[in-house]
């Protein structure tokens, strides 16, 4: 209850705010004008504005994962509101994980609306949209519920220009991470080889929730895939928040 | 009600962590049902000490404890109120909004929400603002709407950081009805200020704390009619030669209609004094000890300190 109620509150935060609103008609734009792509193109057309719908939902999702995600939190404590709230009988870790839930719903809100600007991109140069367009945007979904639990992570003990640095560079490697582990694994020094190795399996690897190509080239996604994923990205955010959590409960808000 | 028990808070600052403390092993007792004033210049700790109790930074060393248990246990906040210092609040949420939020947190049912919600907002004088956005909201208004949201959960404990500091006379004198309303209702009050006349009215004690340090607590009437500031006789009838003896006792003879006035700047030389009147030949109509007001005794306090 206490937890929802929280975020409840950062879900009616960012829209009051109207935080998301620019980003948002920017993406649901540039969707909306991938349907001219077909005129620039001489093959492929329906498959080149899939691509660019899927990677514009991903690309902006991101974008709000990480700026609403690291403010959500050193917000609240730059502007003391933190101050009240934590006064009441909340526990930290319900706080965060109120912000988290909050912010969550904001991205399935804005991912949903940009899932249906680009169904409706769909709908007019091929036909009704197929479900491995849908499962593409739901391993975004994914990812970025991912990145919200790292955003989170940095922003409970560090400021959000920092937090905005090291989410990024955790995205930029997690999208890498099979090419640290590929060009590690060539290293003459056993110790880099080693430490690729080990950064490979801590490190979130974000490759797993790309599924575009297949879903633009019609490649099946099995069952097992989308709930070994699924799982994966449960217990990878749920263990980020657990961290989180530790650090919060320690913080002071002087 | 409330207990400390050396109460200290280092904080680490700067590049190098330098030691800075804030709150110097502070032991302190707030009894149930009383409003306690904590006085102190700014930096002097007050904040650090409210924000300790409300759980919201941890001593470096020492215990505290509300309504007998332990400041940690998240449970005991749900029978106490709390106002920030310089409060901000979710501005884009109405006055009506903002309360459910804080009354959802406390677990507190839609249909009582919703009464305590109107008496609230009649109590603290906000019954036509409920629907508008904080962020209309003058420094006043948000002053007693945060007021109102340490009430919401009816607490046994109301901790209030600064409540007058930017308020106008008019505002001021409504908080200060508040506060009292709060102790007819029997609630306990702990509150800091460095607006001294406030504390003189509302009062039952104070504690006075100045670089992280408690200088001195009790009831005001006791801190007050410990000291003598100076004591003032009247006199008739002495003759003029006697007069100039008062200044080798540091005394100040002031004509007055049908007599003198004469002004010692402490006790110890009463008696002599007296003795000199008689042996000038006046007679003593009154000796009134001049005790100093709190905010004399706060300055002193914090120069000897």
């Amino acid at each position: 209850m206490k937890v929802l109620a929280i975020a409840f509150n950062t879900f009616r935060e960012t829209i009051r705010e109207k935080i998301l609103y620019n980003l948002l008609i920017f993406a649901l734009v540039i969707i909306g004008a991938s349907i001219l792509l077909q005129e620039l193109t001489f093959a492929q057309q329906v498959k080149i504005v899939k691509d660019m719908c899927l990677a514009s939902i991903s690309i902006f999702g991101i974008i709000m994962a990480i700026f609403v995600g690291i403010t959500l939190v050193s917000r609240e404590i730059e502007r003391k509101s933190i101050y009240a709230t934590l006064a009441k009988p909340v526990h930290r870790y319900q706080f965060l994980l109120g912000k988290y839930v909050g912010l969550l719903i904001i991205l399935a809100v804005n991912v949903g609306v940009m899932f249906l600007g680009m169904a409706m991109v769909v709908y007019v140069i091929e036909g009704p949209i197929g479900p491995l367009m849908f499962w593409a945007v739901y391993f975004t979904f994914l990812e970025l519920c991912l990145i919200t639990s790292i955003a989170l992570l940095f922003s409970t003990f560090t400021t959000t220009t920092l937090s905005a640095t090291f989410t990024l560079a955790l995205f930029v490697i997690g999208r890498m991470s099979g090419d640290i582990k590929y060009f590690g694994g060539r290293s003459s020094s056993a110790f880099v080889r080693k430490a690729s190795e080990v950064l490979y399996y801590i490190l979130p690897n974000l490759q797993n929730y790309n599924i575009r190509a297949q879903a633009v080239y019609n490649e099946p996604v099995g069952l097992d895939y989308i709930l070994w994923v699924t799982a994966g990205c449960l217990l990878y955010s749920a263990a980020l928040i657990v961290l989180a959590s530790i650090i919060f409960q320690r913080r002071d808000f002087k | 009600m409330v207990k400390t028990e050396k109460l200290t808070k280092n904080y680490k600052v700067g590049f190098l962590g330098r030691k800075m403390t804030a709150l110097q092993g502070l032991d302190l007792e707030v009894s149930g049902g009383e409003v306690f004033g904590f006085l102190g210049p700014n930096g002097a700790g007050k904040t650090t000490t409210i924000k300790i109790l409300m759980g919201l930074i941890f001593p470096t060393s020492g215990k505290a404890w509300i309504m007998d248990r332990p400041i940690g246990d998240v449970k005991i906040r749900q029978m106490v109120g709390y106002l920030p210092e310089t409060p901000y609040f979710y501005d884009y949420l109405t006055g009506e909004e903002f309360l459910h939020f804080y009354g959802q947190l406390l677990g507190i049912s839609s249909d009582v929400r919703k009464k305590r919600i109107n008496d609230l907002l009649r109590l603290v004088g906000l019954e036509g603002a409920g629907g508008l956005q904080l962020r209309k909201y003058s420094k006043g208004m948000i002053q007693r709407i945060g007021i109102a949201q340490a009430l919401i959960n009816e607490p046994k404990l109301i901790i209030l950081d600064e409540p007058m500091s930017g308020l106008d006379p008019i505002g001021r004198k409504e908080v200060r009805d508040i506060i009292l309303g709060m102790k007819d209702r029997g609630v306990t009050v702990f509150f800091s200020t460095h607006i001294i006349p406030d504390v003189e009215v509302i009062c039952d004690r104070v504690g006075i704390l100045n670089k992280g340090k408690l200088v001195s607590v009790g009831k005001i009437e006791d801190l007050v009619g410990q000291k003598v500031k100076s004591v003032e006789i009247n006199v008739r009838g002495l003759k003029e030669g006697s007069l100039s003896g008062f200044a080798q006792i540091g005394a100040t003879v002031t004509n007055v209609a049908g007599g003198a006035l004469i002004s010692l700047p402490g006790e110890e030389h009463l008696g002599k004094a007296l003795d000199m009147v008689r042996q000038g030949g006046g007679q003593v109509v009154s000796v009134v000890p001049v005790k100093p007001s709190l905010e004399e005794i706060f300055i002193e306090e914090l120069k000897q300190a």
